[in-house]
């Protein structure tokens, strides 16, 4: 169901919720936390949409801030979505002029009360994400490092402005790799010695696991570029030999240790949906984030 | 050992995998492993929790190849797996799946099978590390037990690096009929496995909601001031089936629904419902608490009057004419197996005295649903009109358990008007309310704990023994007398287990 609301304000836009929740039978039951998506125009649809598919995990309600034309008169536009095989209810807020200032003051009345609120920047990456109004709202903010043009220098500012509950979607796509690593380690029994992280340039991700990597296991792992997609391989030496994980193609992973046969194992680039329903599992500080954004030296990759 | 500098305990995206190792499926031809068991593989493999080599060998009477048997896989996992189809997942998946043909009795299949994980472990790289499933009927245990200790399979010697693989052994319910054999079961595990590498399977403990009731108990100050018998008027756990025996004719009669239903799922949710806080969650205290309450539990003094049984006969279920029990294919017209069972049990200690606990379970009755209703006393004063509080009913907390799993509270509320009516209204938090999206199964949940090692949700064995110590007397008593009442198919059970809730001055929730 769909409820389009121009020039409205948010006493109208409560009424509509309520409306629709009684007309749909109470869809809003249930719900176990706000999400606030913060987003442009080019960027709403995919946010919305893997919004909502992380919301079959999380039902939640949605309300996704869209700034426009910052010259134009105050005005407030909002559509609601109730239903849309999504439990909980969505709705997109399109603030005009000066209001875009004070998006914190629309979204404030909108929210369920008594239920945690996560605030996700789509496309955009604040400096620091814990001043931001929409910001100071959420126990867990989520940025992605990766929207920016220097994701490296992006993590060093997410860093320096780093609070608990801060979070980053390129530490989310690292779990994957991280859980194998930490499996492969279960069953190491030589010191490891140092190490590689081979990844595309631009990947915030590789130098986020390569810092988690060096720091956890304290000895130097070196961040190289390859030709991508995503994180290639990682290699850790060990005082037997390498232990290698290879994934040239972004699917599947060949695991490589000396006098073991190889081992295939699927390892594949995750969907934003599916990173966002992990990141709204645990809404408390994910500590090791916080640590591993301060290990992130800043040097650049080394060229192979 | 080293701890792993890589896991940190404050570190909770990191999941916990399965070591590398081979499941050694017995019993791949059947409705459990295709519609249950080889999805919940690949959902595991999917969700990234199998380790990389992870195989997959089955066994059975069939003259196939590995590309039979992964054929087979691939159906069942397009057309039962939870999580969406990936190609790349199958491969990997896949290239480790072998197929042994053979039957129970063949020495040289099992040396076949012998040498087909030994081969894996050099190829995949699996350690050493096996885990046999025996989806079998529980008459070929003995056979596959005994073949896995001839062939060798069932121990492991440590490897040259002085590393010691493991070797598990799965199995389902039904343990044993009654407590001899039960204890004869166990007997002839334990002569082979370890009782640390029996893994016994009942499916209810992997569920969520089951999980959650130890949160929902242990984890809020709400429930547990008023779980105990100052409060609780008495207790139904209710497991009701829509479906009649199927093709299960062979499996079910002689067994009945007390053996295959209340022996093992009602007993461990009432154990979970009525036991004490365990000190920790791992497996020890847990069962500590578990066997704790199932040694508490009393048997009604007088059985004809405490417990009832019932038979389904010919009728209408959900609109459909359906046949009655007895004249379901193999069924013999003489039979005295039951289709329904109730019983009131009580727990004889401080927190449950006097709080009777209903069970019952039936096939054939108007819908699938299975549930934990507690229900509480009415209050000791009502400060209203005797009229206005008519339709006000006990207060309750259901927890369900299966389908549309979450928990209702029942209470009373004002009546929207002039007048001061109360009537019951509820409360209710749906976990279908799509926190099941991409929760778990409970076979997903179970093998890979099954994988890791990992003990709390499966019954031990003094468990098995302690519920057929409570159920044996009944069985006797029931052995001894009349046959089981006829109940219209479709219909709430025989009008005996209504009569077993009336002397008491009570009545079973509506199904």
């Amino acid at each position: 169901m769909l409820t389009d609301l121009t020039d409205t304000t948010t006493a109208s836009i409560r009424a509509a919720l309520a409306l629709t929740r009684d007309q749909m039978g109470g869809p809003a039951t249930g719900v176990v936390l706000n999400l606030i998506i913060v987003t442009d125009e080019s960027g709403q649809h995919d946010a919305v949409r893997a919004a909502s598919q992380a919301g079959r995990e999380h039902p939640c309600r949605i309300l996704a801030v869209i700034s426009r034309d910052v010259r134009a008169a105050s005005r407030l536009d909002a559509e609601i979505r109730s239903g849309e095989g999504t439990p909980g209810q969505t709705v997109l807020l399109r603030l005009y002029g000066p209001m875009s200032e004070h998006a914190d003051s629309v979204i404030m009345p909108l929210l369920v009360p008594d239920t945690p609120v996560v605030t996700w920047w789509y496309g955009l990456l604040p400096d620091v994400p814990s001043i931001e109004p929409l910001g100071l709202l959420a126990q867990r903010r989520v940025t992605d490092a990766a929207h920016a043009k220097a994701p490296i220098e992006a993590l060093a500012a997410l860093s320096a402005g780093y609070q608990p509950g801060d979070t980053d979607l390129s530490w989310t796509r690292a779990t994957s790799w991280r859980s194998l690593l930490a499996a492969t380690v279960d069953q190491e029994q030589s010191p490891i010695v140092g190490g590689v992280v081979s990844a595309e340039e631009h990947n915030p991700t590789a130098d986020l696991l390569t810092a988690w990597l060096s720091s956890k296991l304290g000895v130097h792992f070196a961040r190289e570029t390859s030709g991508g997609p995503g994180i290639t391989e990682v290699r850790m030496q060990t005082t037997e030999g390498d232990v290698v994980i290879c994934r040239p193609d972004g699917r599947v992973a060949t695991l490589t240790r000396p006098g073991q046969p190889d081992r295939h194992v699927a390892l594949h680039r995750r969907e934003i949906a599916d990173l966002l329903a992990e990141e709204l599992r645990r809404l408390d500080p994910d500590e090791i984030y916080g640590e591993t954004l301060a290990c992130v030296t800043g040097a650049p990759a080394t060229i192979s | 050992m080293i701890p792993n500098p890589l896991r940190d305990r404050r570190d909770r995206r990191i999941p916990r995998l399965a070591g590398p190792c081979v499941l050694v499926l017995f019993g791949v031809t059947g409705d459990l492993a295709s519609k249950k068991l080889l999805p919940a593989i690949y959902d595991l493999a999917n969700r990234g929790l199998l380790p990389p080599g992870f195989s997959l060998v089955g066994f059975a009477r069939r003259n196939w190849a590995d590309e039979d048997f992964a054929r087979l896989t691939h159906d069942a996992v397009k057309a039962h797996a939870r999580t969406p189809f990936r190609e790349e997942v199958w491969q990997q998946l896949s290239e480790g799946i072998r197929f042994v043909p053979g039957e129970f009795s063949d020495d040289e299949a099992f040396d076949n099978l012998a040498r087909t994980v030994a081969e894996l472990d050099l190829a995949r790289g699996t350690g050493g590390n096996y885990a046999f499933y025996l989806s079998v009927p529980p008459n070929a245990f003995p056979l596959v037990v005994q073949q896995l200790k001839r062939s060798g399979l069932s121990s492991a010697p440590p490897t040259e690096s002085g590393h010691q693989p493991w070797r598990r052994v799965v199995i389902e319910k039904p343990f044993g009929h009654d407590l001899e054999s039960a204890r004869q079961l166990n007997a002839m595990l334990d002569a082979v496995f370890p009782p640390y590498a029996v893994f016994r399977i009942d499916h209810y403990l992997g569920k969520e909601t089951v999980q959650n009731l130890l949160a929902m108990r242990f984890a809020n100050t709400l429930f547990e001031p008023i779980w105990n018998r100052r409060y609780v008027d008495h207790v139904q756990i209710t497991m009701a089936e829509d479906i009649g025996i199927g093709g299960r004719a062979g499996y079910y009669d002689g067994i009945g629904a007390a053996r295959d239903v209340i022996q093992n799922h009602l007993l461990q949710l009432l154990a979970l419902t009525a036991m004490e806080e365990p000190l920790s969650f791992a497996a020890e205290s847990l069962r500590a608490e578990k066997e704790k309450v199932l040694a508490a539990v009393q048997i009604p003094a007088d059985m004809g009057a405490g417990t009832a049984r019932g038979q389904y006969a010919a009728g209408w279920q959900g609109g459909i004419p359906v046949r009655g029990y007895l004249e379901e294919d193999g069924i013999p017209l003489d039979t005295a197996t039951e289709t329904y069972a109730a019983i009131r049990l009580t727990i004889d200690n401080r927190r449950w005295a006097d709080v009777p606990f209903y069970l019952r379970t039936g096939k054939r009755l108007p819908t699938r649903m299975t549930e934990i209703a507690v229900i509480f006393q009415r209050a000791p004063h009502l400060p209203f009109d005797k009229t206005d509080t008519k339709e006000l009913g006990q207060n309750a907390l259901v927890i369900r358990v299966q389908p549309d799993e979450g928990v209702t509270l029942r209470f009373g509320s004002k009546v929207p008007g002039s007048a001061m009516e109360v009537r019951d209204v509820n409360m209710d938090f749906a976990y279908g309310e799509s926190f099941t999206e991409s929760s778990p199964e409970a076979y997903e949940r179970l093998l890979l704990d099954v994988l890791i090692g990992d003990p709390p949700l499966f019954p031990r064995q003094e468990e098995v023994e302690l519920s057929w110590k409570i159920l044996d007397p009944i069985e006797d008593f029931w052995a001894n007398h009349d046959k089981p009442e006829q109940y219209p198919a479709g219909t709430a059970g025989p009008s005996s287990a209504d009569e077993l809730l009336g002397r008491d001055g009570r009545a079973w929730r509506r199904l």
